[in-house]
C-alpha cells in the first residue's frame, strides 16, 4: 500500500508541474497577477510531492520491500542501512526520482529567494521550471517508475547493491553531481525568461549569476568528488579517465564556466547578451544530453545503467523539445537584443570573450571526442574508437592558453586597457614564474619534468599576478587592512576560483609527471622499495563484514627507516552477488599519497598486489574545492541581494510598457 | 542574412538530435568492425616482451587476434580458452596489449599463463584505434593472407568459441582448401 502511496504523490506532483508550466507563464504574458502568483504556492506543492514519494521509495528500501522491483534489484536484507537508504540513487529509476527531486529544491529557492525581482519574472522562471519537471516525472511513470511492484511473487531477498557502489563517495557523489547540473536548469530558466519577456538587460544577469554561480560551484565539486571516487575506489590509481560518461558533466561545467564569466560581461557592460543567453542554453543542453548519455545505454561504460531505446527516445523527445525549442526561441529573439558599449581590443571584455571562445571549443571538442564514434558508426555503420590521447592533444594547450589568460584578466581595465600597463604589471610576474616553474619541481622532487614546470609555471603566473593585483589595489589606500576590507566579496571569490586553478594545475602536473605505481608478487616478510618509500607485507589475515567475506593484507611503509604506518587494503567477496571487489589502502597526505591494492592470492601466502605513490594528488581536489568556495563566496555579494526598490518600480513600468507595445 | 546566423545553433542542434536519434538503435556489440574483408592495418610496434614486431611477424596461418589488457577482468574469464587453444595449438593467438603498460601486461601474463606467440604492445591504444577495438577483451579471425574475417566483441569462452569461431573457422578453411 504505501509505495502506491508513492506513486500517487508523485502523479499529484505532475498534475502541479502542469498547471506550474501553463497558468503562470499564461498569466505572465497576459499580465494577469493572480495566475502569475500562483507560481510561489504551486511550487511548493511540487516540491512537497516529490519529497513524499522520494522518502516513501527510501522507506520501502528501509524496511525491505522485496515487493518493489527498485528495491528488489538494488538492495538486500544484508546491505547496511546508509546504503539501503542512499540505494535509492544505485539505479536508473531511483535516480532519476532524486534528479527530479532536486530539481523540485531548485525551483523551492528561486520561489523563496527571489523576492526582489519583479513577479512576472520569478512566474516565468518557474514557469518553464514547472514544464521541465513536468516532463521529468512523465518520463518516470511512463518508462522507469521506482515503484512498479513484482506481482503475484515478490523475490524473498533483494540482488544487491552494485559492490562497487558500496562506499561512502557512492553516497556523496551522485547528489552531488545532480545538485550542480540540475542547478543549470535554473539559470537555463532565468534566460528563457528573459527571452520571453524580451528584458535581457543587466538586471537580468544580475538576478542570474549567484544561481550560476552557486551551481557551478556545486557542480565542481560534484565533478571532484567523482573523480576522488574513482581514484581510491575504482582501484586504478588514476584521477580522469576520459570516460565517456565523465565528460558530458565536464562538458557542462566547461560551458557553466564560460557563462559564468560571460555574464559578468553583460551585467557589467550591457554586452555579449545573446551570447550568454546561448551559452545559458549550451550548459543546460550538457546537463539534459549527460543524461540522455547515461540513460539510454549510448555510449556503454561503468556509469550505464541498463540500456533501453524507449527511454533514450523519450529523453530525446524532451531534449528536442526543451533545447530545440529555447534555440528557436533564441533565434527569434536574439537579433533584438542590443549591445549597450563599445570595447577596445586590448580590454576585459576581450579577455573574457577569448576565455568564453577556448572554454566553448575546448567543451566542443570534449563533446565531439565523446560522441563521435557513435556519429561515426551512426553515419556509416562502421566502428572507430577515441582514446585519452585525442582528448589530451587538444585539451591540454587549449587549457593552457586559457590559463595564460586567465592571469592578465583580473589586470585589466573595462573598455580599454593601454598595453604599456600590462606589460609594467606583468614583466616581472613572467620571468618569476619562468624561474620558480623550473626550479621549485627541481628542488622539491630533485627530477625535471616538463609537464611539471610548465604547470608550475602556470601556476605560479596565476599567483603572482594575482598578489600583485591585489597590491596594485590597495597600494594608494591609507591602510592597507581597510582597504582589503572594502574589496566586494565578488572580487574575492574570483581569486578563491582562479587561486583554486593554480592550485589544481599544480596537482595534475606534478601527480602526471612523478607517479610510481609497480605491481609485485610479495611473500609474507617480503618488502620492496619504490620512490623513497619502503613497503614491508606482513602477511594477511581473514575479515567478515556484514555482507561480505574477505582477507585483509597488513603492509606497514617506512621512509628513511622512519615508518610511515601501515596500510590494510582488502579483497572482498559479496555474498549476495557473489562478486568480488578490491578495497584499497590509502595513506593520504598534503604532499603525496601511498596506496596498495589488493590482487589474488597465490601459492604460500604470497598476494599479488599493486603499489602506488602519487605526489600532491589532493592539490587536484584542493583546487576544486578552491573554486566552489571562490563560486560561493562571489554569489554572497551583496550587489545581489541589495535590489533597490526603485529599480524594481522602473523594471515594473518597463514592463508594463512592453506590454502595451507588444499588445 | 545578419538575421539568419541566429539560426545556426537550432539547425545544429536538430541535425544533431536526429544522429542520437539514429544512434539509439545502434548496438555496438552488434557491429563488425570495418575492418572485415580488409588487410590488418600496417604496424610497427615491439611486443610485450621487448622485441620489434611488424605486419610480416604474422602467423602465416589462419589466426587468432585477442585484445587483452592487464586491467580486464573479463580477460581472465576468457584465459583458459586461450590458454586451452594455445596448448592444443592447432590455431596460434596473437596478443594485443590494450591502453597497458608494459610492467603489468608482464607481470600480468606471469601470473596468468601466456598463450600468445606474442602479444602487440599498443600503450596509447592507437593499433586499437586503427583495428576499430572496442574494448578488451575482443577476439578477430585473421586468414592466413593477413586479412580479417570475423570478429568477437566481449569474452571469448568454451560456448562462442564452440557456437561461433569454430563454424566461422571450418568455413575459412573449406575455402582455402577449395581454391587449392
Amino acid at each position: 500500500m504505501i509505495p502506491e502511496l508513492g506513486q500517487f504523490s508523485l502523479i499529484l506532483a505532475f498534475c502541479l508541474s502542469v498547471l506550474l508550466g501553463t497558468l503562470p507563464l499564461i498569466g505572465a504574458s497576459r499580465n494577469h497577477l493572480l495566475w502569475m502568483n500562483l507560481c510561489r504556492p504551486l511550487t511548493a506543492g511540487v516540491f512537497v510531492f516529490l519529497g513524499i514519494s522520494i522518502s516513501i521509495l527510501a522507506y520501502a528500501f528501509a524496511t525491505d520491500d522485496f515487493s518493489v522491483q527498485f528495491v528488489a534489484q538494488h538492495s538486500n536484507t544484508l546491505l547496511p542501512i546508509q546504503y539501503k537508504l542512499t540505494a535509492v540513487w544505485g539505479g536508473h529509476e531511483g535516480s532519476f526520482l532524486l534528479w527530479t527531486f532536486m530539481l523540485g529544491g531548485w525551483m523551492l529557492a528561486v520561489s523563496v529567494f527571489s523576492k526582489s525581482m519583479p513577479i512576472d519574472f520569478v512566474a516565468r522562471v518557474l514557469g518553464v521550471l514547472g514544464i521541465l519537471c513536468a516532463a521529468y516525472i512523465l518520463f518516470m511513470l511512463a518508462t522507469s517508475n521506482p515503484f512498479d511492484r513484482i506481482v503475484p511473487l515478490p523475490p524473498a531477498d533483494g540482488a544487491d547493491l552494485n559492490s562497487a557502489l558500496q562506499d561512502f563517495g557512492f553516497i556523496i557523489h551522485p547528489p552531488t553531481l545532480y545538485m550542480g547540473y540540475v542547478g543549470f536548469s535554473v539559470v537555463f530558466a532565468f534566460a528563457i525568461a528573459a527571452l520571453l519577456s524580451g528584458r535581457l538587460d543587466a538586471a537580468w544577469a544580475r538576478w542570474s549569476r549567484p544561481w550560476a554561480n552557486v551551481a557551478w560551484a556545486i557542480l565542481t565539486i560534484g565533478i571532484a568528488l567523482g573523480s576522488w571516487w574513482a581514484y581510491y575506489e575504482l582501484g586504478w590509481g588514476g584521477w580522469w579517465a576520459w570516460d565517456p560518461v565523465e565528460n558530458p558533466p565536464l562538458i557542462t561545467w566547461l560551458f557553466g564556466t564560460a557563462l559564468i564569466h560571460s555574464l559578468a560581461v553583460t551585467e557589467k557592460r550591457g554586452i555579449f547578451k545573446s551570447w550568454t543567453v546561448l551559452l545559458a542554453i549550451l550548459a543546460f543542453s550538457g546537463s539534459l544530453l549527460g543524461t540522455f548519455i547515461t540513460r539510454s545505454g549510448l555510449l556503454t561504460s561503468v556509469h550505464a545503467f541498463a540500456s533501453d531505446p524507449t527511454r533514450g527516445f523519450f529523453i530525446l523527445v524532451i531534449l528536442g523539445v526543451a533545447v530545440g525549442g529555447s534555440l528557436l526561441l533564441f533565434a527569434l529573439r536574439a537579433p533584438m537584443m542590443k549591445s549597450e558599449a563599445r570595447f577596445d581590443l586590448v580590454s576585459r571584455e576581450v579577455l573574457i570573450l577569448g576565455n568564453n571562445v577556448l572554454l566553448v571549443v575546448a567543451a566542443a571538442s570534449v563533446f565531439l571526442g565523446t560522441l563521435f564514434p557513435m556519429v561515426y558508426q551512426a553515419i556509416t555503420d562502421d566502428l572507430i574508437s577515441i582514446g585519452p590521447p585525442y582528448f589530451n592533444a587538444i585539451f591540454v594547450p587549449l587549457m593552457i592558453l586559457l590559463v595564460l589568460l586567465l592571469a592578465v584578466g583580473p589586470l585589466c581595465r573595462w573598455k580599454r586597457t593601454s598595453i604599456a600597463y600590462l606589460s609594467r604589471q606583468l614583466g616581472k610576474v613572467v620571468l618569476a614564474s619562468l624561474a620558480l616553474g623550473v626550479l621549485i619541481p627541481l628542488v622539491v622532487l630533485l627530477e625535471f619534468s616538463l609537464a611539471a614546470t610548465v604547470s608550475v609555471a602556470l601556476a605560479a603566473w596565476i599567483s603572482l599576478s594575482l598578489l600583485g593585483d591585489l597590491a596594485n589595489k590597495t597600494a594608494n589606500k591609507s591602510s592597507r587592512a581597510k582597504a582589503l576590507k572594502a574589496l566586494p566579496l565578488s572580487y574575492y571569490g574570483m581569486q578563491i576560483a582562479h587561486l583554486g586553478a593554480a592550485v589544481m594545475l599544480i596537482g595534475i602536473g606534478l601527480t602526471s609527471a612523478f607517479s610510481y605505481e609497480k605491481s609485485v608478487l610479495l611473500s609474507p616478510g617480503q618488502s620492496i622499495d619504490l620512490g623513497n618509500y619502503v613497503f614491508m607485507f606482513n602477511g594477511s589475515t581473514a575479515v567478515t563484514g556484514p555482507n561480505y567475506v574477505g582477507n585483509e593484507a597488513d603492509i606497514s611503509v617506512s621512509k628513511n627507516d622512519r615508518p610511515i604506518g601501515n596500510l590494510k587494503p582488502q579483497r572482498r567477496l559479496y555474498l549476495a552477488s557473489g562478486t568480488p571487489s578490491t578495497e584499497m589502502a590509502i595513506d593520504a597526505g598534503f604532499f603525496r599519497d601511498l596506496f596498495v591494492t589488493l590482487g589474488e592470492e597465490k601459492e604460500s601466502g604470497a598476494w599479488s598486489m599493486t603499489i602506488y605513490v602519487k605526489p600532491f594528488i589532493r592539490w587536484i581536489w584542493l583546487g576544486a574545492i578552491f573554486m566552489a568556495f571562490g563560486g560561493v563566496i562571489a554569489a554572497g555579494d551583496k550587489r545581489y541581494r541589495r535590489l533597490r526598490k526603485r529599480e524594481l518600480e522602473r523594471a515594473a513600468t518597463e514592463l508594463s510598457g512592453e506590454l502595451q507595445t507588444a499588445s | 542574412m545578419s538575421k539568419l546566423k541566429y539560426y545556426i545553433p537550432v539547425i545544429s542542434f536538430f541535425a544533431l538530435a536526429l544522429v542520437l536519434w539514429r544512434g539509439l538503435y545502434l548496438d555496438p556489440k552488434e557491429l563488425p568492425s570495418m575492418l572485415i574483408d580488409k588487410p590488418m592495418p600496417p604496424f610497427a610496434l615491439t611486443t610485450v616482451a621487448g622485441s620489434e614486431v611488424a605486419n610480416e611477424d604474422l602467423p602465416d596461418q589462419i589466426f587468432l587476434l585477442n585484445v587483452w589488457g592487464s586491467y580486464c577482468l573479463p580477460c581472465l574469464i576468457e584465459h583458459p580458452t586461450l590458454m586451452r587453444l594455445s596448448e592444443e595449438g592447432d590455431i596460434p593467438v596473437v596478443g594485443v596489449n590494450y591502453r597497458d603498460r608494459q610492467d603489468l601486461a608482464v607481470d600480468w601474463l606471469e601470473d596468468n599463463g601466456n598463450p600468445f606467440a606474442f602479444s602487440i604492445l599498443d600503450e596509447d591504444g592507437r593499433f586499437g584505434i586503427d583495428l576499430g577495438v572496442y574494448g578488451a577483451p575482443e577476439t578477430y579471425l585473421v586468414d592466413e593472407n593477413g586479412v580479417i574475417r570475423f570478429r568477437h566483441v566481449s569474452v571469448l569462452d568454451e560456448s562462442v568459441w564452440e557456437e561461433e569461431f569454430v563454424p566461422a573457422i571450418a568455413e575459412l578453411r573449406g575455402e582455402s582448401f577449395g581454391n587449392e
